[in-house]
């Protein structure tokens, strides 16, 4: 049963829809109103989860006191949009720009190391027997459930001796060690790896390393861009790393500028000084932020929800 | 292998090492016993925030189970597999938010001047921002925060669970006369159990680190909410407002060793991670 959940949590292709059972009963007033209660529970959720969102989208639209007299879900106009466009692009010239380059910057150049060092690693776990295999596995699991934030502050203090404070690495180096990214392709090519494919493959003349890349690695695929999805939003959303690392705010990713640009805003924080930031220009800074995460989403909508996800998130 | 192991070293044992090393000397380098760690903790700021961090746990938990678990249920019996599929994914997208992005947008649901939600803040009886978000609705607004952006993921994790459980045996539960309430509470839920066990774990850990909520809402909040809500915080400020590295390692190494305990516990214990 345990490693049935597991495997097929993990690869799509085993967890073909099972057939459903058929409602038998005939409609009954009880439960007509079940069902009436049952949608309105997920329809009151639904309004929870999406509501906040779309109040973003359209608050971008309007000026401020439009966001204050008009009606919450309506839309402003186009020119205020481009009015707080310009405002916001504005603010201290272009840097909400360059959080957002920051932002890419890091977690890209994260994502290609967690993968370069998590899909090997994973595979070598899983594959082969060696000293210590017990032991490194144990580790990972254990250092998976840590949440990250655990460490910052020993990290700052362990980067800062190393005079790391300040540069990219300081965010990148700490952000592609995922062990996260090791233990799921672990799982896969542990569970759903054929081994007599490899043996096939080293028969008829490839290295280790050709079967690993040649075999292993395509039929990976699917598992190898969970890991990239999970490493990219769990980076790009990060706060507190960030936080710590990079004195100077022209090298904040964006998470961490929307949160400086935040103690500008009058109506939150009452001493800004001039120049100060008006609310809708920090509703489509905030948007800014997280598009490149939300279109990640979308692109990666059917396998996060056709149950492949299942053993796959963290926190 | 090599590359996974140099970052396994560098950036999760070293700093441990590192952290722990901090939290057992003093500003000259001397052994210090626990002395950090109780100075810390007599702190008059210690105590609060070991309260404020705990009640936030409670509510966070206890949402995160009850809904979770009763939406994954309903979902998952929903006889129309493409609006239950719609409909997680819309669970799902608050995820995107998470971080300092959440708390922005959650400012503003909780303003009563602008939010979508006014009426109802003001059936409540608040009027003004810094009503709502007075001292004593933290953990509550906190809790509610973390559950707009992390629960949606879970629900999609439990709707995969229970997709896995066979389906002959909730037809001969079915056959043995059990209802949909009790299969849910004496099959489904029992099946699901060890992903439950693994959501609240992860859960605890993670908000144990309460940071970037209290933090904005501090520097947001009219000065309603101080800088020294969480641990995380007092041991941010430790480091870097008190120029005390060893309190705040101390605090790092507190933290770290409840997650450690959890986390071992929850290795050995369950056998989740077994491949074969």
């Amino acid at each position: 049963m345990q490693t049935d959940v597991n495997s097929s949590a993990v690869v799509p292709a085993a967890a073909p829809a099972r057939p459903r059972a058929k409602p038998r009963q005939t409609p009954s007033p009880a439960r007509a109103t079940g069902r009436l209660l049952i949608g309105l529970l997920l329809a009151a959720f639904a309004v929870f989860f999406i509501v906040p969102i779309l109040w973003l989208l359209l608050a971008a639209t309007k000026t401020d006191p439009q966001l204050v007299r008009s009606s919450p879900l309506s839309f402003g106009s186009w020119r205020a949009l481009r009015h707080n466009w310009d405002a916001l692009t504005s603010f201290q010239g272009d840097t909400i720009l360059l959080w957002l380059r920051n932002s890419t910057l890091y977690a890209s150049l994260a994502l290609v190391i967690t993968l370069v060092a998590a899909v090997p690693a994973g595979y070598a776990l899983a594959m082969t027997e060696f000293r210590g295999r017990r032991a490194l596995l144990v580790i990972t699991l254990v250092v998976m459930l840590m949440p990250a934030t655990t460490l910052v502050i020993p990290l700052f203090l362990e980067l800062n001796a190393l005079h790391l404070i300040g540069t990219i690495w300081s965010v990148v180096l700490p952000y592609s060690f995922y062990p996260f990214g090791v233990y799921l392709t672990y799982i896969y090519f542990g569970t759903a790896l054929p081994r007599d494919l490899l043996d096939a493959a080293r028969i008829d003349g490839c290295t280790e390393f050709g079967a690993f890349q040649r075999v292993a690695l395509p039929l990976a695929a699917p598992v190898v861009a969970l890991v990239g999805f999970f490493s990219f939003v769990a980076n790009w959303t990060n706060y507190f790393l960030p936080y710590v690392m990079l004195p100077s705010s022209s090298q904040y990713p964006a998470q961490v500028g929307i949160g400086l640009l935040l103690t500008d805003v009058p109506q939150f924080n009452p001493t800004a000084g001039t120049g100060a930031v008006l609310r809708p220009e920090l509703a489509l800074a905030t948007l800014m932020a997280i598009t490149p995460v939300l279109v990640v989403f979308l692109f990666a909508q059917r396998f996060l929800i056709t149950g492949l996800l299942a053993g796959a998130t963290k926190g | 292998m090599a590359g996974y192991l140099i970052l396994l070293a560098a950036f999760g044992i070293v700093p441990t090492a590192y952290g722990i090393y901090f939290a057992f000397t003093n500003a000259g380098n001397y052994f210090a016993g626990l002395s950090n760690f109780t100075a810390a903790a007599r702190d008059f700021r210690y105590l609060p925030a070991v309260g404020h961090v705990g009640l936030y746990l409670l509510i966070w938990l206890v949402a995160l189970v009850v809904f979770v678990i009763v939406l994954a249920l309903v979902l998952h019996q929903l006889p129309v597999r493409r609006i239950s599929r719609m409909v997680r994914f819309l669970y799902y997208i608050p995820g995107a938010l998470a971080g300092a992005a959440s708390v922005l947008v959650w400012l503003f649901m909780l303003d009563p001047t602008v939010s979508p939600a006014a009426a109802f803040l003001r059936f409540l009886g608040y009027g003004t921002f810094g009503q709502v978000i007075e001292p004593g609705h933290l953990a509550i607004l906190f809790a509610m925060i973390a559950f707009w952006t992390g629960a949606g993921g879970w629900i999609v994790v439990m709707c995969g669970a229970l997709n896995n459980i066979p389906v002959e045996l909730i037809e001969a539960a079915r056959i043995d006369g059990a209802g949909g309430w009790s299969i849910a509470r004496r099959v489904q839920v029992p099946m699901i159990r060890k992903w439950i066990v693994y959501m609240v774990i992860l859960a605890f850990a993670g908000g144990t680190q309460l940071f970037v909520e209290p933090q904005l809402i501090s520097s947001a909040s009219l000065g309603v909410a101080g800088r020294d809500y969480s641990l995380t915080q007092l041991s941010y400020d430790f480091a870097f407002q008190n120029n005390n590295v060893n309190y705040a390692a101390a605090i790092s190494v507190e933290l770290l060793v409840v997650s450690l305990i959890v986390a071992a516990v929850f290795v050995t214990r369950s056998r989740f991670f077994d491949a074969n």
